[in-house]
């Protein structure tokens, strides 16, 4: 009897706890009482749009959800109707612009390679690029610098760095030279870069700092306004991706993101706004 | 009134009775939910891992031992085999073992045999301390010193290897194999040295041909909870690997072991790749129920 009713607790307690957890998003939501945008996407995008969201939230009634997810879940979320924008870091692929989404650009990133700074080398064209990650190149000297070994660093698979990273540069992840170290994060990669000579590695323009030196792409410098010329091929833009049909409220939150004080917080973040 | 007076010293007590009995009871109950807690959470988690990990191989076609035996992952193209992470799990475990169990047995014996006690005073709770150092700091020092150290010292282009995972978890896996081996030797009766310095045996083969045998089941036990800690650690092991996708064939190599392919992507994955994660748990997790079924073997042998 005893034993029974006691498991009945514990089991009670337990599955109201978890009711209680999913249904604590809903109940917040509602009770805000403002009109609610949903946002899924890329985590490189993510930290971004939460800034910009929680400004908006600060002068508008509106509560904005921001959902990192990875720029193709995201994408597939703005196409089926889940969110109400998608958020990405890559350019859409034909299957995904036949589908009637809407895109906007809301800002620009930049990817840097970058070596240990008593590496000569500071200039690379794409194409020596890939050699080095996919293997096909495995010492400094035949792009031009010092009798060592390289090192190569890269993100792990799935990361949105990463896949824009070798769609730029064009190699399959599978193609990724096997001793690769593999890092997650961009200050991990930079970490590992900075303390290895025969390091090459990418990381994101906001990251760069004098413990790495930058290496310049078919000589273009990795700067903003070479991304913003068009010049600097290693960039991609930060799209916000809807549907036509899309709620007031959301239309508003994207309108706000492109003026000037949308753009400024772009900046801050470390991000590259859409003018300069 | 006498009568009266007993009765109602009787309510009182029965009264009193009734109010220890319902505490009784009711801590009981307690005691048994929080008991519970611990078995339900192992349920949960066992549970959701398999549940998750499970789904490619029952609900997809992917084959689960072309899964264990694959080399190849490559999650964004629907390769998904850990064999290369299976043996460097292996290698870095049995390589800190290799260095780990000399090193920690020959401690224990010197703090319960050898040391005077002033200093083992010292020493044992040094020890103690380094097991309650937060493994990630474990990582840091690797990152900092073993790698650059192998750097510059071996000149290998790339410090984050097998032989920095090794040494990180020879010295992590030192407290526990000290302080259980140290109790089970501290266990062996005063009678068998005895017995044995009797003989006119020496000191130390006194140690080696009596004590450590039989406390052997102890140190047995001592070694399997150290191999426990070695195969599943992932934050010090994170930083040290390098993390590369190959099967090792030398100290130098960069290994990616079960724990950091799972640390590793689990930020970025999704349907498919975030079960085949799953998976390598479950696997990660068969592991260390072998070990655990070894263990119990053994201390219920060492407990006659």
């Amino acid at each position: 009897m005893w034993k029974k009713s006691l498991y009945f607790v514990c089991f009670t307690v337990l599955f109201t706890i978890l009711v209680a957890c999913s249904n604590g998003e809903e109940t917040a939501d509602t009770q805000t009482g403002g009109s609610l945008v949903t946002i899924s996407g890329s985590t490189s995008v993510g930290p971004l749009a939460e800034k910009l969201a929680m400004k908006y939230e600060e002068e508008n009634d509106v509560k904005i959800e921001v959902n990192q997810i990875g720029s193709s879940a995201g994408i597939t979320n703005a196409i089926s109707g889940v969110s109400q924008i998608g958020m990405s870091s890559r350019d859409l692929k034909q299957e995904e612009k036949d589908s009637n989404l809407q895109e906007l650009i809301i800002a620009y990133d930049g990817i840097v390679v970058v070596a240990h700074p008593s590496n000569p080398v500071k200039n690379l064209t794409m194409e020596q690029v890939k050699q080095i990650f996919t293997g096909e190149v495995t010492n400094w000297k035949e792009v031009g610098g010092k009798d060592m070994e390289i090192v190569v660093v890269s993100r792990e698979d799935g990361s949105g760095s990463r896949d824009a990273f070798q769609e730029i540069v064009g190699y399959e992840s599978g193609q990724l030279i096997k001793n690769a170290i593999v890092a997650s994060g961009n200050g991990n990669i930079k970490t590992t870069v900075a303390m290895n000579k025969h390091a090459i590695g990418f990381i994101s323009f906001e990251y760069v700092d004098e413990s790495v030196s930058t290496m310049d792409i078919n000589g273009v410098q990795a700067k903003a306004e070479n991304v913003l010329a068009g010049q600097y091929e290693l960039s991609r833009p930060f799209l916000f991706v809807h549907k036509e049909d899309v709620p007031g409220s959301a239309k508003q939150f994207m309108e706000f993101i492109l003026t000037p004080e949308g753009q400024k917080i772009v900046e801050s973040a470390g991000a590259i706004p859409l003018t300069k | 009134m006498a009568t009266q007076h007993t009765k109602e010293v009787e309510q009182q007590i029965s009264k009193g009775n009734a109010r220890k009995y319902f505490f009784e009871k009711l801590s009981s109950k307690i005691f048994l939910a929080c008991a519970l807690l611990s078995v339900i959470s192992l349920l949960l988690i066992v549970g959701f891992v398999f549940y998750k990990g499970a789904n490619p191989f029952v609900t997809g076609d992917y084959s689960f031992l072309s899964f264990i035996f694959g080399s190849e992952w490559v999650p964004s193209e629907d390769k998904f085999g850990i064999f290369p992470m299976i043996v460097a799990s292996i290698y870095a475990t049995m390589g800190a073992l290799v260095i780990g169990v000399p090193v920690g047995l020959f401690t224990a014996i010197f703090l319960a045999e050898i040391a005077p006690k002033r200093v083992a005073k010292i020493v044992s709770p040094a020890i103690q301390l380094l097991a309650g150092i937060p493994s990630v700091l474990y990582g840091v020092f690797g990152l900092a010193i073993i790698v650059p150290f192998l750097q510059d010292n071996l000149g290998l282009a790339r410090g984050q290897s097998l032989i920095a995972v090794i040494l990180v978890l020879a010295i992590m896996m030192l407290p526990t194999i000290v302080t259980i081996a140290e109790t089970a030797i501290r266990a062996v009766p005063k009678s068998y040295r005895e017995g044995s310095l009797a003989l006119g045996v020496s000191e130390i083969g006194t140690i080696f041909k009596v004590v450590v045998p039989a406390a052997k089941s102890g140190i047995m036990a001592a070694i399997v909870l150290g191999l426990g800690r070695a195969l599943g650690e992932t934050m010090a092991v994170i930083l040290v690997a390098g993390n590369s996708l190959i099967i090792p064939t030398s100290l130098t190599d960069s290994i990616r072991p079960l724990t950091t392919n799972i640390a590793l992507e689990m930020g970025y994955a999704a349907g498919t790749h975030l079960e085949m994660l799953f998976a390598t748990g479950i696997v990660l997790f068969s592991f260390i129920l072998i070990l655990n079924f070894v263990l119990a073997r053994l201390t219920a042998k060492g407990g006659h």
